[in-house]
């Protein structure tokens, strides 16, 4: 039974409710946000508004909040999981209706590492932004990035890695690009714990990102840069 | 000396001694068992919060300071910190103050022993030592939130395989806990008695 308290979702206006599940989202409450998104169709609204304005819109918030050192990591990986729940029931309705097509992704660990956390909120977050999202797991040897890059024919590669021993190969993936003439077609993002900037620029990569927010906000900026270029 | 002490705030140094190492809380029994054992009276020893192992962009800050506060009142100072997730930037730091650190990239490595550790293939191994044993729940569990959210453990460890309890001492009331400690996070279980590894070695050099 439901105590006096409790929101009843339905009964809200698509404002309240939209600043609800950014609430929601907050509290890694992924049965809540199911609901919202499936009321905010029920309502009529394109799948697309209510992946923005709603979740990637409150996913914003607990990211700004991470990052802040107001929300740690296991209330990040619940707000994920919500996210994702969400983000479930609307990925089959904006096929079908369509939604701005930003870019395409191809993203992995690198070789020697087992870490995914961070590069799963990458990837959600990517996919949130409207970028196609290719995740190749964790521990990818060089051939495995080069084979995707020529199979899917990306903007953008993404590489990740957690320890202080793997990172180094995100050096050896770009000088083999380099080798085969190929680095110059790709943005090149870079992400984990013990990198920084410094790493990133050393190692020829387009850009270290310290979080997935950044990751986004990077990804769109060399994108459309990209896209200038060619349209110049 | 308690294990929460070492893992929140650190230990003062006990002012007494020619070189002062400035280590991780998770080390300090290890060090002071290996000053005791040798009879090394002329180091001291600092600690910084053991629970840093979280939060590494907080140890370069912090040992630049310390050795910058110290440096006057010893004769030399030591860093007993390896790598420990600061990608490079602590020995950048050590090199720019002239200090030395433990050579290695954790302290699972040069527990092990660095080359040994270099030549296992153990990329699915979670690693726990004495400190990490005895402060479980309070170094692991509850930081990962897996005492309010159990369903996330296999967020955090589900490309892990196994637990490899690095014992520095041989307790068997210790490997009893590292078995538990296995079984809660869902892995295979192995226990390799180190002992100090590297660590003796490299503080017998700079004890002289």
């Amino acid at each position: 039974m439901a105590d006096e308290d409790d929101i009843i979702l339905s009964e809200l206006s698509d404002d309240e409710l939209v600043l609800q599940m950014h609430d929601d989202l907050y509290d890694g409450l992924k049965e809540e946000i199911e609901e919202g998104v499936n009321i905010l169709i029920g309502r009529g609204w394109a799948p697309y508004d209510v992946l923005t304005k709603a979740l990637v819109a409150g996913m914003t918030i607990v990211g700004a909040d991470f990052r802040d050192g107001i929300l740690f990591v296991p209330e990040v990986l619940l707000a994920a999981n919500a996210m994702k729940a969400g983000m479930a029931i609307l990925k089959p309705l904006l096929a079908e209706t369509g939604a701005p097509r930003m870019g395409k992704m191809v993203i992995g660990t690198v070789k020697g590492d087992i870490h995914d956390i961070g590069k799963n909120l990458v990837a959600m977050m990517m996919e949130g932004a409207g970028f196609e999202v290719v995740d190749l797991g964790i521990n990818n040897a060089v051939e495995k990035y080069l084979d995707a890059l020529e199979k899917e024919q990306p903007d953008i590669l993404g590489m990740s890695a957690l320890l202080t021993t793997t990172m180094p190969y995100m050096k050896v993936v770009i000088d083999t690009m380099k080798e085969k003439g190929l680095r110059e077609e790709y943005i090149v993002l870079v992400g984990g714990a013990p990198l920084n900037e410094e790493f990133g620029k050393a190692i020829g990569a387009d850009a270290y990102c310290r979080d997935a927010a950044v990751a986004v906000e990077t990804a769109k900026q060399f994108v459309a840069r990209k896209h200038n270029q060619l349209n110049g | 000396m308690d294990d929460v002490t070492l893992s929140e705030t650190g230990l003062p140094p006990a002012r007494a001694g020619r070189i002062l190492l400035i280590a991780c809380g998770a080390l300090a029994r290890e060090v002071l068992a290996l000053k005791q054992t040798n009879g090394w009276e002329h180091l001291d020893l600092q600690c910084l919060p053991a629970n840093w192992h979280h939060y590494p962009d907080r140890i370069v800050p912090a040992v630049e300071k310390l050795v910058a506060e110290r440096r006057g009142a010893y004769d030399g100072i030591f860093v007993v910190y390896a790598d420990c997730g600061t990608g490079g930037q602590l020995q950048a730091a050590c090199d720019r103050l002239g200090v030395e650190m433990i050579a290695g990239p954790h302290c699972y490595s040069f527990f092990e022993g660095n080359d040994a550790f270099a030549a296992l293939d153990e990329m699915t191994a979670f690693y726990l030592t004495d400190f990490s044993v005895r402060q479980f729940d309070a170094f692991i569990w509850r930081p990962l939130g897996l005492e309010r959210h159990p369903d996330l453990r296999d967020l955090y460890f589900g490309n892990y395989t196994k637990l490899v309890y690095q014992a520095q001492l041989d307790d068997p009331a210790l490997d009893l806990k590292a078995q538990d400690c296995a079984r809660r996070l869902g892995l295979a279980y192995e226990r390799r008695l180190t002992g100090y590894g590297d660590l003796a070695v490299t503080l017998g050099r700079v004890a002289g």
